[in-house]
């Protein structure tokens, strides 16, 4: 098939620019790119096949290693997909958490996503700078819950404990000083004229294109789409707030960088917005089927260790149904179809897992380009390992 | 739009058997037969009063204990109305052949080649139909209900008082 002077490249699994394992047999004709045939699943740990094994609750630790990079957004994500089975209506104060919450991963996701096309175009400093303020979100988390990657975040029903004092104002320090790294960040890469030229027009995909290959999130509203789950179909009462949608219109690298970009401003002035407006109340619902009792009850009440045990291994009462819940992750739309037979597992629990739809676009994305710019493509379009092979 | 319009557009072009109509579940969910699949997604992608253009996701299904056992189940959304909708499909153990959407939506060909890595269903006329996250030489498709998570017949472990 290949001609004669056509040159195979192996990018992958393994090589350092592409951020995680995955590989790509390129075809070049000297340097540029004729094609590509993506093999993926390197990482593959069968989550769909576990899950119908797991209680709920352990569920939530196979949903942290999807995109860990937003790894609460995953965990709510599936805790809301639990209560829409459940019919839980939730309570203000719990929905104003998880929003400061998914927002605070998006804003770390977005960092990590588009300081890497600043490190894949050549420019390490803006790296360096904004994985200092990542730092402060990951000590929120370890605040919130223990840990700081891989996050485990939050109940079925609520969340494990309250904002401390100690975390409330360590989010509004992360709120005040952000803004500023942030500016340097842009000044040094959004108008930069090398920046531009290695990132206009670099890997573009039209708006109907994008559709059809199933794009969402951040990815498709650079192509011009104003597709937002947070919008259009809003959970956790998103809907309080005012939340702009940044569109691009051409849908390439310099594009997915800016719209990522002025999200995270969006959810910072959103992150104000919900703690200005945190009302007072509990940070759990009035679930006791479902919801742990606290840690001190467990160790020192009969009965609260007996809900304990019942919810962990399983043996509280589920119903028979199925549901289709979404959440805006990082990447875009993260669907978690779960089909209940009553059973103290999921029959069958799929993830939407927005990576593994949009990445199959790449080779459209990069033919005809050089090599160079299919890195900086990859990079932009935020694949992480994870997500893409459950 | 109501479920009720798009129920009767679907009845009016394929008769009124072709969907089971379940509207009990958070989105409208239809069952239709493998033989007009293709053709009832076309109308929900093409009609213009459905307009049902995005395809969310598809996957798989296997209830190893009714005369169709594997199943593929399709999530559309309508982008404009923000309305979404299920469609599955039920296919015969012997001869699990569904034909593709790949020819519709782009975003088809991964998840159908996910499809049939975990449950062998076979999506006729898809261009690269192979195994995506296992690996080429497996033999077995590892989601159906036959293959179980992890050996119940254990000796050394006795898991009555666990629920299981």
């Amino acid at each position: 098939m290949n001609k004669p002077n056509y040159t195979t490249l192996n990018l992958g699994p393994t090589h350092p620019a592409t951020h995680g394992i995955f590989q790509n047999v390129l075809t070049m004709d000297g340097e540029k790119i004729i094609d590509t045939e993506q093999t993926i699943g390197y990482i593959h740990r069968a989550f769909e096949k576990i899950a119908e094994r797991r209680p709920y609750y352990q569920i939530t630790p196979l949903t942290d290693r999807l995109n860990y990079c937003s790894s609460p957004i995953n965990n709510m994500g599936w805790h809301l997909t639990v209560e829409k089975l459940l019919g839980i209506k939730s309570t203000k104060r719990v929905e104003y958490m998880r929003i400061i919450v998914m927002e605070l991963a998006r804003i770390t996701d977005h960092l990590i996503c588009n300081s890497v096309i600043g490190v894949d175009s050549g420019a390490m400093t803006g790296f360096i700078y904004v994985f200092q303020e990542r730092e402060k979100v990951y000590e929120i988390y370890e605040e919130l819950c223990g840990a700081r990657l891989t996050t485990n975040l939050g109940r079925i029903g609520g969340f494990e404990r309250d904002f401390s004092i100690s975390v409330l104002s360590k989010i509004r320090d992360f709120l005040d000083h952000l803004p500023k790294v942030l500016k340097e960040f842009e000044k040094l890469l959004l108008r930069n004229r090398i920046f531009m030229d290695r990132t206009i027009n670099v890997g573009p995909i039209s708006a109907e294109r994008a559709l059809n290959y199933g794009f969402t999130g951040p990815n498709l509203r650079a192509a011009g789409i104003d597709y937002d789950v947070r919008v259009t179909s809003p959970y956790c009462s998103y809907d309080d707030f005012d939340l702009k949608i940044p569109v691009g219109t051409s849908g390439d690298t310099y594009d997915r960088f800016a719209v990522r970009q002025e999200e995270i401003w969006q959810s910072l002035k959103l992150i104000r917005n919900v703690i200005d407006n945190l009302p007072e109340g509990k940070y759990y619902m009035d679930v006791p089927e479902f919801y742990l009792p606290p840690k001190q009850d467990v160790y020192n009440n009969m009965e609260a260790l007996i809900w304990h045990f019942k919810i962990i291994m399983g043996e509280v009462n589920i119903p028979v149904g199925e549901v289709y819940n979404s959440v805006e992750g990082g990447n875009g739309e993260l669907g978690f179809y779960l089909i209940s037979d009553g059973g103290r597992t999921p029959y069958r629990l799929h993830f939407r897992r927005p990576c593994f739809i949009y990445y199959q676009a790449l080779p459209e994305m990069i033919r005809g380009g050089v090599l160079s710019d299919a890195i900086l493509t990859m990079s932009s379009m935020n694949v992480i390992a994870g997500e893409l092979d459950a | 739009m109501d479920n009720k319009t798009i129920i009767d557009i679907l009845q009016g072009k394929f008769g009124k058997n072709a969907s089971a109509v379940d509207e009990s579940s958070d989105i409208l969910t239809l069952t239709i037969d493998r033989s007009i699949l293709h053709d009832v997604i076309l109308c929900l992608k093409e009609d213009a009063a459905l307009q049902f253009t995005f395809l969310t996701t598809l996957c798989g299904i296997h209830y190893p204990d009714v005369p169709l056992p594997l199943g593929v189940v399709y999530h559309l959304h309508n982008l404009y109305e923000k309305k979404r909708i299920r469609v599955k499909t039920f296919l015969p153990g012997a001869d699990p052949s569904v034909s593709s959407l790949t020819d519709l939506f782009s975003a088809a060909n991964w998840m159908e080649r996910e499809t049939y890595d975990f449950y062998g269903i076979i999506f006729t006329s898809h261009p690269n139909l192979k195994r995506i996250l296992n690996v080429d030489y497996m033999d077995y498709f590892p989601m159906r209900k036959e293959y179980p998570l992890e050996d119940s017949a254990r000796p050394d472990k006795d898991d009555r008082f666990f629920g299981r």
